[in-house]
């Protein structure tokens, strides 16, 4: 293979940047739009992992997980969003923080 | 001889017919069954005495085989000896008397056809009790007798007090039946069997004298015979057992049941003659006894608590004489006791009914007089039982303490102590005698005991006279005593005790030479006088250690301590459930933070351990 090659530490930096802001917005945020974004970028950032790793042994199976963390990911956003709108009519905010009826 | 089986089976029948008709029988048929059936056995045991005295042939009649366990096959089979007819005598003889004085007493009783019942039971279980040839047939009446004597303590049930006394009466008597049933198991596991003559036979031929196992059983036999005869340290139950109906204490804690443990040892005395040191305590239980409930009894002022205490006192002689080994007299002391005894007890009764059930003999006072059928039956009785010249009482006294004094070793000690509480006898039933009859009147009499009362006075005060006469056939049962060689000294000190016990209590109640007002109005003789009353404190002494404690522990008990374990389970999770349902917050945000922190720390521990 030629051409420029990106060392698979590089990538994996990035990949752990990006997991760790993800995480940082899921913690710090309160709006669950939000919170639903920061998972994306999360799972972006693991996929990230997996297609880097699958590039530096030369195997197929990064590029099957990342297809598969895709589909994860579309699936959840699905139910999230849908989630979502519950929320807003029931509490009529998005703030995670106000809606706590779980509360024990 | 079919007709032996009649005798306890003529009571025990009309007692159950009597059960049976629930007191709606009407009450002259109920005072002839009841009366009646124990006549009609007292003829029977007649017709078998003179039987036996004509031959002399030891009477065994079995009726069945009671059950089969492997080896252990114990009858309904009687033994009449010698001993049996005795006692039988006294049971239906006394008994009949006590029945017939019980109609006119309790007529006026709505319950009266109970009463027969219970009274013609305890006639059958009593007569079981000493007809029996085996220990266990002997258990059987032995707990009859025990559980009619509740009955009739607790007869007047409305009353809490009545019911109190009656369970008294059978808790402490159950702890001697628990030590006897013990005896009993002992015996037939080591001797294998509980027929009384094979047993005393194998006893003899295995056992040698003072070896343990002897010892062991006639303790615990003796423990029974305790508890049953109202002896130290079991005796408190009698005086209380006095909240029944007089004749029932005439009856019952008089003149038969209470010498149940009396019968037991004469019955049994093989054994206590391989055990010496029972045998002793057996003396030392009968003194102690004696001199405690006469003192107990010289400072009561209830008529039936004096008696009950004096019955505990004679006993107390009768259980000396099984000590010293003068079977025949303890029996002889049993029998005249009986008449007498049974005899004061019914002229207390009649004290009690003609006086609107007054029991305070300082309320009482002047009844000669007024009362002189009565008054004469008392006297008599007073004098029996005080071992005055010539009565019956005296006979058998004067035998026992005789014995007493030729046992080498302690027999002096023993007499001594005898002859202590003979002098208090004397004081004890003339003080009674003086206070009630003589001086002034402190109550009138409301009516005149009828001819069912007077008649079995009369009969039992020939006999409390005349019963010192009697030869009881008891030649064959017990080994012939030595002949008395004591000197004439003995015997006139003997003689002369208990009258100077009657000129005290002349002296001090009626003729009032002592000045026992003053004696007794100092701070000390009063508080001794308050701790003869109370039975020399014996029941607080058990109060304190034994009912207290007892109860205090069924109260902690009550509380359910080992639940308390269980509750602290239940206590614990749900104070953990409080405390963890604070972590539901509720709070997304606070979820994941957590669940971040709790991932990383997974995390290092498991990169530390793999390092």
């Amino acid at each position: 293979m030629g051409g420029l090659q990106i060392p698979m530490e590089h990538v994996l930096v990035l990949a752990g940047l990006l997991f760790s802001c993800g995480l940082l917005g899921l913690m710090l945020r309160r709006n669950i739009i939000f919170m639903l974004m920061s998972l994306e970028v999360m799972l972006n950032a693991s996929a990230l992992a997996f297609v880097a790793a699958g590039a530096r042994w030369g195997q197929a199976d990064g590029q099957i997980i990342f297809l598969l963390i895709l589909s994860v990911a579309a699936a959840e956003v699905a139910v999230g969003l849908g989630l979502v709108l519950q929320i807003q009519r029931r509490f009529k905010t998005l703030d995670m923080d106000q809606a706590r009826r779980l509360r024990g | 001889m079919a007709s032996v089986a009649l005798i306890p089976l003529l009571p025990l029948a009309s007692a159950i017919l009597l059960l049976l008709s629930a007191g709606k029988m009407p009450r002259h048929i109920t005072a002839i069954l009841g009366a009646g059936s124990v006549g009609l056995s007292a003829v029977c045991v007649a017709l078998l005495a003179r039987a036996f005295l004509a031959d002399g042939d030891i009477v065994q009649v079995t009726l069945w085989t009671w059950m089969a366990v492997g080896d252990f096959t114990p009858r309904i089979a009687f033994y009449i000896d010698g001993l049996t007819i005795v006692m039988m005598s006294v049971i239906t003889g006394v008994g009949f008397l006590i029945h017939l004085y019980s109609i006119e007493f309790m007529w006026d009783d709505e319950s009266i056809c109970r009463y027969f019942a219970y009274m013609n039971l305890f006639v059958a279980a009593m007569l079981l009790l000493v007809m029996a040839d085996n220990l266990l047939l002997l258990y059987l009446g032995w707990e009859g007798v025990g559980l009619c004597s509740y009955l009739l303590v607790g007869f007047w049930y409305r009353d809490p007090n009545n019911g109190k006394a009656a369970r008294k009466a059978f808790v402490v008597t159950r702890v001697g039946d628990t030590a006897m049933i013990l005896g009993l198991l002992l015996l037939f596991t080591e001797l294998g069997t509980l027929d009384i003559q094979p047993l005393m036979a194998a006893a003899n031929s295995q056992w040698q004298i003072g070896d343990t196992l002897p010892i062991l059983a006639t303790a615990l036999l003796l423990g029974g015979a305790v508890g049953k005869s109202a002896q130290l340290p079991l005796h408190t139950w009698l005086p209380d057992a006095m909240a029944g109906p007089t004749p029932v204490s005439a009856l019952i804690h008089a003149a038969t049941m209470v010498t149940a443990g009396v019968y037991l040892i004469a019955r049994t005395y093989e054994l206590f003659l391989l055990a010496p040191p029972t045998q002793l305590a057996v003396a030392w239980i009968g003194l102690a006894t004696l001199l405690l409930a006469a003192f107990a009894a010289v400072a009561q002022n209830d008529i039936k608590r004096i008696l009950a205490y004096s019955t505990i006192s004679q006993i107390g002689y009768m259980f000396l004489a099984l000590g010293v080994g003068a079977y025949a007299s303890g029996i002889f002391h049993l029998v005249t006791h009986a008449f007498f005894k049974a005899l004061l007890f019914l002229a207390a009764g009649a004290v009690i009914h003609c006086l609107h059930h007054e029991h305070n003999i300082f309320r009482m006072g002047g009844l000669r007089t007024r009362l002189p059928v009565v008054f004469w039956s008392f006297l008599i009785g007073s004098a029996a039982l005080a071992a005055l010249p010539f009565s019956s009482g005296f006979y058998s006294k004067d035998a026992i303490l005789l014995s007493a004094w030729e046992l080498p070793g302690i027999g002096h000690w023993l007499w001594a102590g005898g002859l202590l509480g003979a002098l208090l006898t004397g004081i004890y039933s003339f003080r009674l005698v003086f206070v009630v009859f003589f001086g002034e009147a402190h109550s009138e009499p409301d009516r005149q005991p009828g001819w069912k009362m007077s008649v079995p006075l009369v009969l039992l005060c020939i006999l409390a006279l005349s019963g010192g006469m009697l030869v009881l056939p008891l030649a064959q049962v017990f080994p012939a005593a030595a002949p008395h060689g004591a000197s004439h000294i003995i015997e006139y000190i003997a003689i002369g005790t208990p009258l100077l016990g009657l000129l005290l209590a002349y002296m001090i109640f009626l003729g009032h030479q002592l000045p026992a007002d003053k004696l007794v109005s100092s701070a000390s003789a009063r508080g001794m006088r308050n701790f003869f009353q109370a039975g020399w404190r014996v029941d607080q002494l058990y109060d304190a250690l034994l009912v207290r404690p007892f109860t205090a522990l069924s109260h902690w008990w009550r509380d359910e301590p080992v639940d308390r374990i269980y509750n602290g389970v239940v206590t614990l999770s749900q104070w953990a459930h409080h405390k963890l349902t604070a972590s539901q917050t509720g709070e997304l945000r606070w979820y994941a933070t957590t669940m971040v922190f709790g991932l990383v720390l997974l995390l290092a521990i498991v990169l530390r351990n793999a390092t």
